[in-house]
């Protein structure tokens, strides 16, 4: 871990390197297994596994629309992943990323679309977000509670949050909101948040928008958090020793709670991709998944705000691969090949342990 | 006993017969000191298997020998991860149930061409046909996947108290350094505990196949994770957990039943869904406090 009160200068750049050392064996471990995997599975279905390379790379890095739909898909897993990070920082597993995405985006689109229509962007759009974030927080307290208060197992209460999200959010839209198309109406222009296309005129056509660069930001503005502040530091103590924490005097159990609220909104966030960046509404099923799939990015990650980067942009990079390839090859090869990156990242880190740290 | 009363008894052992599967082989893991949040993936690999072996080979039992197998190796292949590899049993745990749901449903495109569901199979046929409760209740209680889940659930508190065997599984998960000090082969314990885990889960499975007559991408529906969750309340111990997955399956029953009486009347009845759910979280939290009296 780093001590807060460091100096920039040579050894911090040398701890940098040895971090960035330390990376580059699961990430070639993932990259090698991944494209081994994807040659048998393209085999297994009659396909030249070259020819599901060269699809698979045109639709992704070879055109700068590919460029911004990696982007794209990469934003909501930036988010889930950063989200399960934080909690893993402190020691708990976040498995309810994808009922908070749910909520949040159900309830930040309902707040984009209810504005009155001449509200200022400046005003709606962190109108929405905040909405969004507060309510993936709430739907994360249940169980944070459980857990820091009571002890109880944080992932089946977590998944037990996901079943929740999915049966309200369905039913919130169809009586509450009475929307028979199980959709959200459409969010005021002022809410939306601009494509990056209108920043760069290459990626015309693909649906990255500005998310992508909050996401990024709020990344780095984690780390700080978690290495800077007195609570981002404790909770970092607990999880690497929460007996050890308690004997120091650390208020573990607010901590805990701490982490897993945080985690939670990180998540919320999630809906500025999907629902504000993409497609102006929300509907049943949309970003379904990311917070599953945040899991494998946070694991590569390895707690650095560039290395959540790299990996959120690398199972973006799949997803996108899949949709490419999906005529010849199912693109549910793609989410078999993330279980098998989980898998190898997870063995080739085995010494990082459960607090997400970089081996030293 | 009135017909819809056994009916709904009937139901109940229908629904809790999965659950109570995964659950026992949930306690196998714990018992050996391994966290096992991948009963999910079993459940779903083996309901799959199931169905693909008997498809293919037109023999229900050598689809449900099949699933038993495949759920072992899954099961095996997790503790060999945590044991061998020392990934973090959680993650690991991760990482088997994203592999059977999304190589179940790759396989399905591949050996089906469906995205959704497989072709439709025919099953173990037992007991008498018709539609009253007392020839539901028959049908489920002479189905030999029930039999062999009952079978298996009624065993493990023995073989987990008596038996040379559970005493090393017992030995393995609680002091696991005291265990090998005197001599216990503490990987291969566990490993065969999983293994034999994997094997109880999956009869859930090829019992939740079989009970559709197919197999449907996703059809394990979080039942792995209830019973992660009756296990943990019923704080390892196999009996309380079985009872507990009963209990889960009255009241599945009793929300199947409430929501076709409530269907067209209110969308309330919708929210009836919640219950097993909420019932969780309760069950959860009132375990964990108890545990921290």
């Amino acid at each position: 871990m780093s001590p807060a009160g460091e100096r920039p200068g040579p050894a911090r750049w040398r701890r940098r390197l040895r971090d960035l050392q330390g990376a580059a064996l699961p990430a070639a471990l993932v990259l090698g297994g991944i494209l081994l995997a994807l040659n048998l599975i393209s085999f297994g279905f009659g396909e030249a596994p070259v020819s599901t390379l060269r699809r698979a790379f045109e639709g992704t890095w070879g055109t700068p629309y590919g460029v911004g739909q990696v982007l794209f898909k990469a934003t909501p897993l930036l988010f889930t992943g950063l989200s399960f990070s934080i909690a893993l920082r402190a020691g708990l597993f976040n498995i309810g990323a994808e009922g908070q995405v749910t909520m949040a985006s159900l309830a930040g689109a309902v707040v984009a679309a209810e504005l009155p229509a001449r509200t200022p962007w400046l005003v709606a759009v962190p109108a929405s977000i905040a909405c969004a974030v507060a309510t993936g927080a709430a739907v994360a307290l249940v169980p944070a509670v459980l857990r820091a208060r009571l002890g109880a197992h944080e992932i089946i209460s977590g998944i037990m949050m996901n079943r929740i999200a999915d049966v309200l959010a369905p039913w919130l839209l169809a009586s509450v909101f009475s929307r028979a198309a199980m959709r959200t109406a459409d969010a005021i222009p002022a809410a939306r948040l601009p494509r990056l296309e209108r920043l760069v005129p290459a990626l015309h056509g693909s649906a990255v928008s500005v998310a992508f660069l909050l996401a990024v930001a709020l990344a780095f503005a984690a780390h700080r958090a978690l290495s800077r502040s007195r609570a981002g530091r404790e909770a970092r103590f607990v999880g690497q020793g929460a007996e050890v924490a308690r004997a120091e005097g650390i208020d573990v159990p607010r901590r805990r709670l701490e982490a897993m609220l945080a985690a939670g909104a990180v998540a919320g966030a999630a809906m500025t991709a999907t629902t504000l960046g993409y497609k102006g509404y929300y509907e049943v099923g949309l970003g379904a998944g990311a917070g599953y799939a945040g899991i494998p990015v946070a694991l590569l990650g390895r707690g650095t705000p560039l290395g959540l980067v790299l990996a959120a942009v690398l199972f973006g990079t799949l997803n996108q691969a899949g949709l490419a390839i999906n005529a010849r090859v199912p693109k549910e090869a793609m989410d078999v090949l993330e279980a098998l990156a989980i898998v190898l990242v997870a063995s080739a880190t085995a010494r990082g342990g459960r607090s997400g740290e970089a081996p030293p | 006993m009135s017909a819809s009363a056994l009916v709904m008894f009937a139901e109940t052992l229908r629904i809790a017969a999965p659950y109570a599967c995964a659950a026992i082989g949930g306690i196998w893991a714990e018992r050996s000191g391994i966290v096992q949040i991948g009963l999910e993936g079993v459940l779903l690999a083996a309901a799959f298997t199931s169905v693909a072996v008997a498809h293919a080979t037109g023999s229900a039992a050598t689809g449900l020998a099949a699933a038993i197998a495949a759920g072992a190796a899954l099961s095996l292949g997790h503790a060999l991860l945590v044991e061998r590899a020392r990934v973090d049993p959680v993650v690991s745990g991760i990482a088997m149930n994203l592999l059977a749901y999304a190589g179940t449903r790759l396989l399905l495109r591949g050996l089906y061409d469906s995205a959704s569901s497989s072709p439709s199979i025919e099953g173990f046929r037992a007991g008498p046909t018709g539609k009253s409760g007392a020839a539901l209740l028959a049908r489920v209680l002479l189905d030999p996947v029930s039999i062999a889940a009952a079978l298996a659930i009624a065993a493990t508190p023995l073989w987990i108290a008596r038996t040379r065997f559970g005493l090393r599984v017992r030995a393995a998960g609680e002091n696991p350094a005291a265990a090998a000090a005197a001599g216990v082969p503490v990987t291969r314990v566990r490993c065969a505990a999983l293994a034999l885990s994997g094997a109880i889960c999956a009869i859930g499975g090829a019992h939740l196949a079989y009970d559709q007559r197919r197999f449907d991408s996703g059809m394990s529906n979080g039942r792995g994770f209830i019973a992660l969750a009756a296990v943990v309340v019923s704080g390892l111990r196999a009996g309380r957990a079985a009872l507990a997955c009963l209990l889960f399956g009255a009241l599945e029953a009793l929300q199947i039943a409430l929501q076709s009486a409530a269907r067209g009347a209110s969308r309330a009845g919708d929210l009836v869904q919640l219950l097993p759910y909420v019932a969780t979280l309760v069950a959860l939290g009132l375990a964990a406090r108890r545990a921290a009296r």
